[in-house]
């Protein structure tokens, strides 16, 4: 393939020269560019300066973002951020290359300052600036408290007249500072930080630190990362307490307590020290209901025992009729029992009756009766018979009897002396006492004379014939 | 010290819900019961006590000519500033 030969006319540009002129094109062209695009291959070397590609789907330009530049930037950009620039084109001789030197970056979708809280608040969560074990407890008692706003704000009035209609004696120093516009940040974390190093003077219970609503710039000090430090830094807990209950800020997230606004910091404050009264109250009924229980509790069982220790009689008593009982239940049972062993008895001796040999024994019965009528009646006969006997025995012996002999007349005579009976006459002297048993009552005589037999016969002989 | 105060007060209020717990449990004798209930009603005094002693008043923290922290009574400015004017 022929290449034409360039003509003695024709310009011939260096490469230095060439450059140059689409330097001048280029930078006198496009010196003030609005360019959108995503970032990619964002790096920050030593200098500080932020190097990036901002590209689209089919084409990409180089960007640097000088440090003098960015310094006012809120967010720090980063890969795939769609972002808009405004700057100039520029173009790197040396190399033949062009960039775009931005002066001024805003993120695409969200505003700069949602991102710069969104990264700000990545950044310090992951150092752990918000985890709540790192912050000091909310006080128990706050009395005294430290409040960190603009004196002139409506957040300070709404403050100390929620405070001073309240009933609790509170003591409250106020710290003022601005709370926006440029550098109000390092003022509140100024504030924050004397704060605590006057600690030890005048010993505050909790920090209120915040102002009243605004716009998102308004609030924007307290999205401040120099202020989250000083409140993830303080010894004194901190409410944060900043613009309305939609705003959210960095300083909620670092103090120990988000109060939705300066109001609400204060009646937290006051409901706190409510709640404590009441716990108090409660706490000293409960005690005191408890120990009237108690009391009462113990006299009624001291007079309980009191009865029961006054009479052991009465148990005696007790016993008594436990035993009574006891035994009147026993001979019922045993009555019961004996009842049943009646029965059962009853039962078997009809059974037995039934089937043994009734009528044989009845026979038996008869005859036996039969002979006891007949002993009886034998026994009487023999009786009367022996009666009879008896009798006639009797008399017979009646007969023989001496005292039937001296009925007919004849008599004893005893010895008075030895009472010997006197069969001779010459067993007794004359002189010598006699008593003469008769039939009818005794005699006592004197002995006149003994005569002997012979004589005797015919002395009587005489005597009975005078009789006769 | 005060912070010693507060720290008092709260120390007194946990012995006292100690107190009531023990009390309420009921497993001490009548006397540890009476101690324990005149104990809880002083620390129901003290920290009564503790609540009405401090003072109400509202000042701001300034820095003195010598360039000491002080504190200056404070009166709230009529409704006519706006937030944070500088």
């Amino acid at each position: 393939m022929l290449v034409p030969i360039p003509q003695q006319e024709t310009v011939v540009f260096t490469v230095s020269e060439l450059n140059s002129r689409i330097k001048g094109l280029l930078e006198s062209n496009y010196r003030f560019v609005w360019v959108k695009g995503e970032i990619s291959n964002f790096r920050i070397p030593a200098s500080g300066h932020y190097y990036f590609t901002l590209k689209d789907q089919q084409s990409q330009i180089r960007g640097v973002f000088f440090r003098t530049q960015h310094r006012h930037l809120q967010f720090v950009p980063e890969d795939g951020l769609q972002v808009i620039c405004q700057g100039r084109v520029s173009v790197y001789e040396p190399r033949g290359e062009y960039q775009l030197i931005v002066e001024i970056m805003e993120p695409q979708g969200r505003g700069a300052l949602q991102l710069a809280f969104e990264q700000l608040k990545r950044k310090l969560e992951g150092e752990g600036l918000f985890d709540p074990a790192g912050k000091p407890p909310l006080p128990l008692c706050p009395q005294s408290i430290a409040i960190v706003t603009s004196l002139t704000g409506a957040a300070i009035r709404d403050m100390i007249k929620t405070f001073q209609q309240s009933p609790y004696p509170l003591s409250i120093v106020l710290l003022p500072v601005r709370v926006q516009g440029e550098g109000a940040g390092r003022e509140i974390a100024t504030a924050i930080e004397t704060a605590n190093g006057l600690l030890h003077r005048f010993h505050w219970e909790v920090m209120i630190v915040g102002r009243g609503g605004g716009s998102i710039e308004d609030l924007w000090p307290f999205n401040e990362e120099v202020v989250a430090r000083a409140i993830a830094a303080s010894e004194i807990p901190i409410i944060s307490a900043v613009g309305h209950e939609i705003d959210f800020t960095i300083s909620d997230l670092a103090a120990t307590l988000r109060a939705p606004t300066p109001t609400a910091a204060a009646q937290w404050v006051v409901s706190r020290l409510e709640s404590l009264q009441s716990d108090l109250a409660r706490h000293r009924d409960r005690i005191t209901k408890t120990i009237l229980y108690r009391i009462v509790d113990r006299k009624q069982r001291l007079h309980f025992l009191d009865k029961r220790l006054v009479d052991p009689k009465r148990r005696l008593q007790d016993l008594r009729l436990l035993v009574d009982d006891r035994m009147e239940r026993l001979l019922l049972a045993f009555a019961q029992k004996l009842q049943q062993l009646r029965i059962h008895h009853s039962h078997l001796s009809r059974r037995l009756l039934l089937v043994g040999p009734g009528k044989s024994i009845r026979q038996r019965k008869d005859h036996l009766n039969q002979l006891c009528r007949d002993l009886n009646h034998r026994y009487l006969q023999l009786l009367e018979n022996l009666r009879f006997q008896l009798q006639r025995q009797s008399s017979k012996l009646d007969t023989l009897s001496p005292l039937a002999v001296l009925a007919r007349g004849y008599s004893v005579s005893y010895r008075l002396r030895d009472g010997t009976i006197i069969r001779r006459a010459s067993e007794v002297n004359s002189g010598e006492g006699l008593r003469i048993q008769l039939s009818q009552g005794l005699l006592e005589c004197t002995v006149n004379r003994s005569i002997e037999a012979a004589e005797a016969l015919s002395s009587t002989k005489s005597h009975e014939e005078t009789r006769k | 010290m005060s912070k010693k105060k507060s720290e008092q007060f709260e120390d007194a209020l946990k012995r006292l819900q100690t107190i009531v717990e023990k009390l309420e449990r009921g497993d001490l004798s009548l006397e540890q019961a009476m101690e324990s209930f005149t104990e809880g009603m002083q620390l129901v005094q003290l920290c009564h006590q503790k609540l009405e002693e401090a003072e109400k008043k509202v000042e701001v923290l300034v820095k003195d000519q010598q360039g000491v922290w002080t504190t200056t009574g404070f009166e709230p400015v009529p409704r006519e500033n706006t937030e944070g004017s500088p």
